[in-house]
C-alpha cells in the first residue's frame, strides 16, 4: 500500500494500463501538451507520445463520437472530457450511440469506451461549471457508470472500466483530486457494478457516492467519536448498474436510512435509492428515508450561496439526528455540530 | 456496365418489394428508400475493398445489398426476424454486419460521422491499410458533428472518405434552403480537404470519381465526395411527398437512373430488350423468394430480451420485465 491522492491513483491506472495493453490512448483537450485540466494527464505525453495522448480540438461531439468508432473497431479510447457540464455537447454520441451499439446491432459491435469527467461544485465556477448531472448518464440502459470517492477505489475501478467491454463513464470529482488514502500496489481491478460497506454500524443506514461517499464516511466516523452512534456508510461506487442488494441488506440491519448526494434532489439519484429500499425493506423501516441534496437552483458563484446551496457535513448531521429523533433515539452527548 | 445494371435493378425491385411490404404491414417504424439512388449506391460501392469500413445513415437497404450482404437477411431485419441481420434489433435503420465491414446504418442524422472517422483513427493508428467511406445525405452538412468530424480528419490525416449524397431534399426542404452554401463540396475547403462534385444518376461517373477519392484517403488524406442525385418518392414509405411539383416528379420519370441506364445498355448495343425483360422477370421471382425467406424466419424470443445488456457481465445489471417487482419474483432467475 501506499499513501496517495485521488489525483495520483487515476494517473497511475492510467499509466499501467497503457504500459500493459498499447490498445488504449487517451484523448481530450488539454491533456497532452498542458498535462490536463486537472494534471491527471501529467508526464504521459512525454512517456507515450502523440499517437497514444492525443489533443483534441475544442469539439466534445466530434472526439468522443471518435473515440466510440475507434473502439468499435477494437482500441479502448479513455476519453477525458474536460468537465461533466461539456458531456452535454457530446450527449448524442453517449446517449444514441455508445449506449445503443452493442443491443442495436444484436451483439455484434463492443464499445470499449471510458469517458473520465469530474463533476462537483464548491469552486465558485458558476452555474454551468458546477453540475452533477450523472443522473442522465445513470439512466441509460448500455452504460455503465461509476462514482469512486476513494483513491483506492478510483485507481481499481478505473483500470476494470479501461479493461471493459462496453462504455463505461467514469465520474470523477474536483473535490477529490487532493484527498488521499491507501492504495494497493498491484493492478488489480474492482467489481463495477458492487457497493462498498466502508463503515459497519446498526444505528442508520448513511448512503452516497462520489464526494458524498466521503463526507458521510467523514459525518460516521465523527459522531461515533462524540456521541456513540454506530453508523453504517455505504459508497454506492456503481450507479449503473445499482447494488440494490448491498443497501436492503444493511437497511434491514438499521431499519434506517439517509441518503447523501450532490446532484439535485428531485429526480436525483437518490430518488431511485430511495425508491429502491421502498420496495425490498418497506416493512423494516422506522422512520421515513431521508434524502440530503444540493439546493434546486442553478449553483451560484457568491460563496455565501454557494455554500448555502452545496449539502454540508453539518446538513447531513441535521438530518441524521432528526431520522434517529424520530424512532426515538436519544443524544448521549452533544455533537460538535448542533 | 452490365453488371452496375443488374445490381441497380435489384436494388430497385428489392425497395418497391419494401414498400409493398410496409403496406402489407411486414415492416414496422420508419422505412426510407433508395429509390433513385440505384446509380449512386452501386457506383459508391464498387470501388471498395471487401476489408474498407462503410458507415451509413438510415437509407441503406441499396448499401446493404452492395456490399454483399445476403438480401435474405437484410429483408428479415426489415421483417423484425431473427434472421435479420441485426438479429431483428435494428430494423431498416440500424443494419450492421462485421463481415461485410457494413459498420451500421445510423437513425440519427450526423451520429454515424464522428464514429466513422473514429474508425479511420483506428486504421490510422494500426497502421493499417484499408480506408472508410461515410455517407451521409445533404441535410447533415448543416450538423455539428459534421464540421467536428471533417475538422478532426483534416487534422488528423485520416484515410476517409466522406460522401454526401445530395437529393436535393432533407425530408421536404430544399437543400438551397438550409444550406447557405448549397454547393456542398465546397465545405471540405473549410478543413482543407479535397473535395468534387459528381453526377448520381451516372454510376459509371460515381465510380469514377468514387475511385479518383478512395485513392486519396488511402494515401492518408480525407476526401469529401458530393453525388447529385435523386430520391423518386417521399422521404420515408409513409410520405406523399406533397411539396413536389408536377413538373418535378415528371423530370424524375424522366430522368430515373435505372431506365436510363437500361436504354444505354440498348443503344450501346450492350444489351437488348427482350434480355433486359428476361433479367427483371428473374429479379423479380427472387426478391419474392426473398420475401418468402423472411416471412417464414421466426421473430426473435422474448427470453433473449436482455442478451445484449451488456458485452462485459456485471453483477445487479437488471433484468426485468415491466410489471415485475424490484424484489422477488423474476422470470430471468434470482432477483438483481
Amino acid at each position: 500500500m501506499t499513501l496517495m491522492s485521488y489525483r495520483q491513483a487515476l494517473h497511475d491506472a492510467l499509466r499501467s494500463e497503457m504500459l500493459r495493453d498499447e490498445n488504449v490512448l487517451l484523448m481530450g483537450e488539454e491533456i497532452g501538451v498542458f498535462e490536463g485540466s486537472y494534471k491527471i494527464t501529467a508526464g504521459l505525453l512525454a512517456e507515450f507520445g502523440e499517437k497514444r495522448v492525443r489533443d483534441t480540438p475544442i469539439a466534445e461531439e466530434g472526439f468522443t463520437g471518435a473515440a466510440i468508432g475507434a473502439a468499435m473497431l477494437g482500441l479502448r479510447p479513455v476519453v477525458e472530457i474536460m468537465t461533466i457540464n461539456f458531456s452535454l455537447l457530446a450527449l448524442d454520441q453517449i446517449v444514441n450511440h455508445a449506449a445503443k451499439i452493442y443491443g442495436m446491432f444484436g451483439g455484434q459491435a463492443k464499445v470499449p469506451l471510458v469517458i473520465r469527467t469530474p463533476g462537483g461544485g464548491g469552486q465558485q465556477l458558476g452555474a454551468t461549471h458546477s453540475q452533477n448531472i450523472e443522473v442522465y448518464y445513470a439512466f441509460v440502459p448500455g452504460l455503465k457508470v461509476v462514482a469512486p470517492s476513494t483513491p483506492a477505489d478510483a485507481k481499481a475501478l478505473l483500470i476494470a472500466a479501461i479493461r471493459d467491454d462496453d462504455p463505461v463513464l467514469f465520474l470523477e470529482n474536483l473535490a477529490l483530486y487532493n484527498t488521499k488514502g491507501e492504495v494497493p500496489n498491484h493492478d488489480t481491478p474492482a467489481v463495477i457494478g458492487k457497493a462498498a460497506v466502508t463503515r459497519e454500524g446498526h444505528h442508520l443506514t448513511l448512503i452516497g457516492y462520489s464526494r458524498m461517499a466521503h463526507v458521510a464516511k467523514k459525518v460516521a466516523d465523527q459522531l461515533a467519536d462524540h456521541d456513540g452512534l454506530d453508523i453504517e456508510v455505504i459508497d454506492l461506487r456503481s450507479l449503473r448498474p445499482l447494488d440494490r442488494d448491498t443497501i436492503i441488506e444493511s437497511v434491514k440491519k438499521t431499519h434506517a436510512a439517509v441518503i447523501v448526494e450532490d446532484d439535485w434532489l428531485t429526480y436525483g439519484i437518490g430518488a431511485e435509492v430511495a425508491a429502491s429500499i421502498s420496495d425490498g425493506a418497506f416493512d423494516y423501516l422506522d422512520a421515513p428515508v431521508r434524502r440530503v441534496a444540493m439546493a434546486e437552483v442553478p449553483m451560484p458563484y457568491s460563496k455565501s450561496l454557494e455554500s448555502a446551496a452545496l449539502p454540508s457535513e453539518n446538513d447531513v448531521i441535521q438530518a441524521i439526528y432528526q431520522t434517529l429523533e424520530a424512532i426515538g433515539h436519544r443524544r448521549t452527548k452533544t455533537g460538535p455540530h448542533d | 456496365m452490365l453488371d452496375f445494371y443488374r445490381e441497380m435493378l435489384f436494388i430497385r425491385r428489392f425497395e418497391e418489394r419494401a414498400a409493398r411490404s410496409y403496406t402489407q404491414a411486414l415492416i414496422g417504424g420508419y422505412c426510407h428508400l433508395n429509390l433513385g439512388e440505384e446509380a449512386t449506391v452501386v457506383g459508391l460501392i464498387s470501388s471498395l475493398r471487401p476489408t474498407d469500413y462503410l458507415f451509413t445513415n438510415y437509407r441503406e437497404h441499396g448499401y446493404a445489398i452492395a456490399r454483399g450482404i445476403d438480401p435474405r437477411r437484410i429483408m428479415a431485419e426489415l421483417y423484425g426476424r431473427v434472421d435479420g441481420v441485426s438479429k431483428g434489433w435494428g430494423g431498416s435503420m440500424h443494419m450492421f454486419d462485421f463481415e461485410h465491414r457494413l459498420l451500421g446504418g445510423y437513425g440519427i442524422v450526423g451520429g454515424q460521422v464522428p464514429l466513422a472517422t473514429g474508425a479511420a483513427l483506428a486504421i490510422d493508428y494500426r497502421g493499417g491499410d484499408e480506408i472508410v467511406m461515410c455517407t451521409m445525405g445533404d441535410g447533415t452538412t448543416n450538423i455539428g458533428a459534421f464540421h467536428e468530424s471533417l475538422n478532426i480528419a483534416g487534422l488528423w490525416n485520416l484515410p476517409i472518405v466522406y460522401v454526401i449524397v445530395n437529393n436535393r431534399l432533407g425530408m421536404g426542404t430544399t437543400v438551397e434552403k438550409s444550406s447557405a452554401e448549397p454547393e456542398l463540396y465546397k465545405r471540405g475547403a473549410a478543413y482543407r480537404i479535397e473535395a468534387s462534385r459528381v453526377d448520381g444518376l451516372d454510376a459509371l461517373a460515381v465510380a469514377e470519381a468514387t475511385a479518383h477519392a478512395i485513392e486519396v484517403a488511402r494515401s492518408g488524406r480525407p476526401y469529401l465526395l458530393e453525388v447529385v442525385s435523386e430520391r423518386l418518392r417521399g422521404h420515408s414509405v409513409v410520405d406523399p411527398a406533397k411539396y413536389r411539383s408536377a413538373e418535378e416528379v415528371a423530370s424524375l420519370k424522366e430522368h430515373d437512373p435505372v431506365h436510363t441506364m437500361a436504354a444505354r445498355l440498348v443503344a450501346e448495343g450492350i444489351s437488348d430488350d427482350v434480355t433486359l425483360a428476361i433479367l427483371d422477370q428473374e429479379v423479380l421471382a427472387n426478391i419474392e423468394e426473398i420475401s418468402a425467406f423472411a416471412e417464414a424466419s421466426a421473430f426473435p424470443d422474448v427470453d433473449t430480451l436482455f442478451d445484449y445488456n451488456y458485452a462485459t457481465a456485471v453483477p445487479n445489471d437488471s433484468r426485468r420485465l415491466p410489471g415485475q417487482p424490484l424484489f422477488g419474483a423474476s422470470t430471468s432467475g434470482a432477483p438483481s
